[in-house]
């Protein structure tokens, strides 16, 4: 494993002290917590940029709102000079959500629900069991890889940020890698949330120009011989892989084949192991 | 935009930091937001889109210093004033203005579920003409809109072949900007990776990319 390992403590800390995702190392944890103000939950936080530079993206912001025509204008007149960065997130999201619930405008049991149902019912065994199935289901395979959203249906996986599925398989000769370039767009009834390693700078850049280099971080090398294809989803169609079914499993049941099957296995990150090659989350 | 978002090919951002047994949040205030936003997109002020769009407006040296989720936080204060549901000055005091009528929350725990369960698909089930056909080679239009695109700079002048038809969605460019669907097609492109980054790549290696029809021209 070549991965650095961020321990949990410091995701708790990075989680304050600004930095939980592109940058873990000390010397930008050191920057930032530096700049985190007086912790006054009133104050609007630190302003970001100097006045030449804030200026500057004011203008740049107004010619592009400029060039844009309609109703709803003031949707692109953004002010960056307003843009701030709140001190201390915990407490500035708690007091949202109060204002926001004083306000008849949400309600709590609604926040309840879609956070149980990612913390704690939709993850990436979901994409396990479609992928055990299609691996000891022919007709079920050949569904999922030409209708994957009734396919994937069956299993009674759906919804937000899946609307539009689309299963690409690992062979031989193929190797298949997901990314989000532009953001961090994920299958989420399959597989949960995005890990933020997904979400990342580093993972996001190099996903499309250096694939076979980011799959020796992960420790996967891919011979010369097979080729890399790399689904940049960028668009509304979220990709699942379809990892090749290890050697050795040919007496395993679905759930003993979908309790080998790895978030990034199906992210294309990672190869299905055989419990004695050692695993991976 | 132009953006730093755009980051697809760039160099030196650094080494993968992988985490071992991840939690989904990292912390209460993550998951919280996670369902604010969500909350409050049920009143339908703004789109997928234009959230999209918002987080691209978070100041570059903000962006990639910031995690993920505080750029959300960044964001969703940015949006909700221009909402009209929720003031500024109500934000920043953390109270409502005195003697409003209370609203009645437009996403339950029970549409919650629906939310989840179905999601807010972005096709269109209407009849529009596909200006490529799967096979067709085409080429990325060099193009630079200062505001919101889904074509990445990357590929933008590319030659590709269109790999599968997608069907007919609703077109990012105009709607983060509130300026109609525009549904059209969208097409997944393959790319060469010899064609994308030159001599470098491995000569059999490729990227996909989903691109709406009004990114592509014929080649």
């Amino acid at each position: 494993m070549t991965l650095t390992r961020l321990g949990t403590d410091q995701a708790a800390a990075g989680a304050v002290a600004l930095d939980s995702g592109a940058s873990g190392n000390p010397e930008s944890r050191d920057s930032a917590a530096k700049a985190t103000p007086d912790g006054n939950a009133k104050t609007t936080g630190r302003d970001w940029m100097d006045t030449t530079r804030r200026d500057f993206l004011t203008t740049a912001a107004s010619a592009a709102g400029a060039a844009m025509t309609g109703d709803h204008e003031h949707l692109h007149s953004h002010d960056h000079e307003h843009q701030a960065v709140p001190s201390d997130f915990a407490l500035r999201v708690k007091s949202l959500e109060s204002l926001l619930v004083e306000k008849g405008l949400v309600d709590r049991a609604a926040l309840d629900v879609l956070v149980d149902a990612y913390e704690h019912k939709i993850g990436p065994r979901n994409g396990a069991r479609v992928v055990a199935r299609a691996w000891t289901d022919a007709a079920y395979k050949h569904r999922l890889m030409t209708s994957a959203d009734a396919a994937i249906a069956e299993l009674g996986y759906g919804g937000m940020q899946g609307e539009h599925m689309v299963v690409v398989e690992n062979t031989a000769k193929v190797h298949n890698l997901v990314v989000c370039t532009l953001c961090s767009c994920y299958p989420w009834p399959v597989l949960g949330l995005p890990p933020v390693w997904y979400k990342s700078a580093p993972y996001r850049s190099r996903a499309v120009i250096d694939p076979r280099g980011v799959l020796r971080e992960f420790g996967l090398e891919i011979p010369e011989d097979v080729e890399v294809r790399v689904w940049d989803s960028t668009a509304e169609v979220r990709y699942l892989v379809l990892p090749e079914r290890p050697r050795g499993t040919e007496k395993m049941s679905q759930e003993e084949l979908a309790a080998l099957i790895t978030r990034d296995a199906m992210v294309g990150v990672a190869k299905v192991a055989l419990p004695q090659e050692g695993t991976r989350a | 935009m132009n953006g730093v978002h755009d980051m697809g090919g760039m160099h030196d951002m650094g080494p993968i930091e992988y985490e071992k047994d991840e939690p989904v949040f990292h912390a209460a205030w993550e998951a919280r937001l996670f369902a604010l936003r969500r909350a409050m997109g049920a009143w339908r002020k703004w789109n997928i889109d234009a959230t999209r769009y918002q987080v691209e407006l978070v100041p570059p040296a903000a962006y990639l210093e910031l995690s993920y989720y505080a750029r959300q936080l960044v964001a969703f204060l940015e949006m909700l004033p221009k909402s009209g549901l929720v003031s500024k000055a109500e934000i920043e005091n953390a109270t409502p203005v005195p003697k409003q009528p209370k609203a009645t929350p437009a996403l339950t725990a029970e549409k919650a579920a629906q939310l989840v369960a179905r999601g807010v698909p972005t096709s269109r089930e209407v009849p529009v003409t596909a200006r490529f056909e799967v096979g067709q080679q085409v080429r990325a239009r060099n193009m630079h809109p200062a505001g919101h695109t889904r074509l990445p700079r990357y590929a933008r002048g590319k030659r590709g072949t269109i790999d599968r038809d997608h069907g007919v969605f609703v077109f990012p460019d105009t709607n983060a900007h509130f300026l109609g669907e525009k549904p059209q097609h969208v097409y997944s492109v393959r790319f060469s990776a010899r064609e994308l980054w030159g001599e470098q790549a491995a000569s059999h290696d490729s990227v996909y990319l989903d691109l709406w029809d009004d990114y592509l021209e014929p080649a």
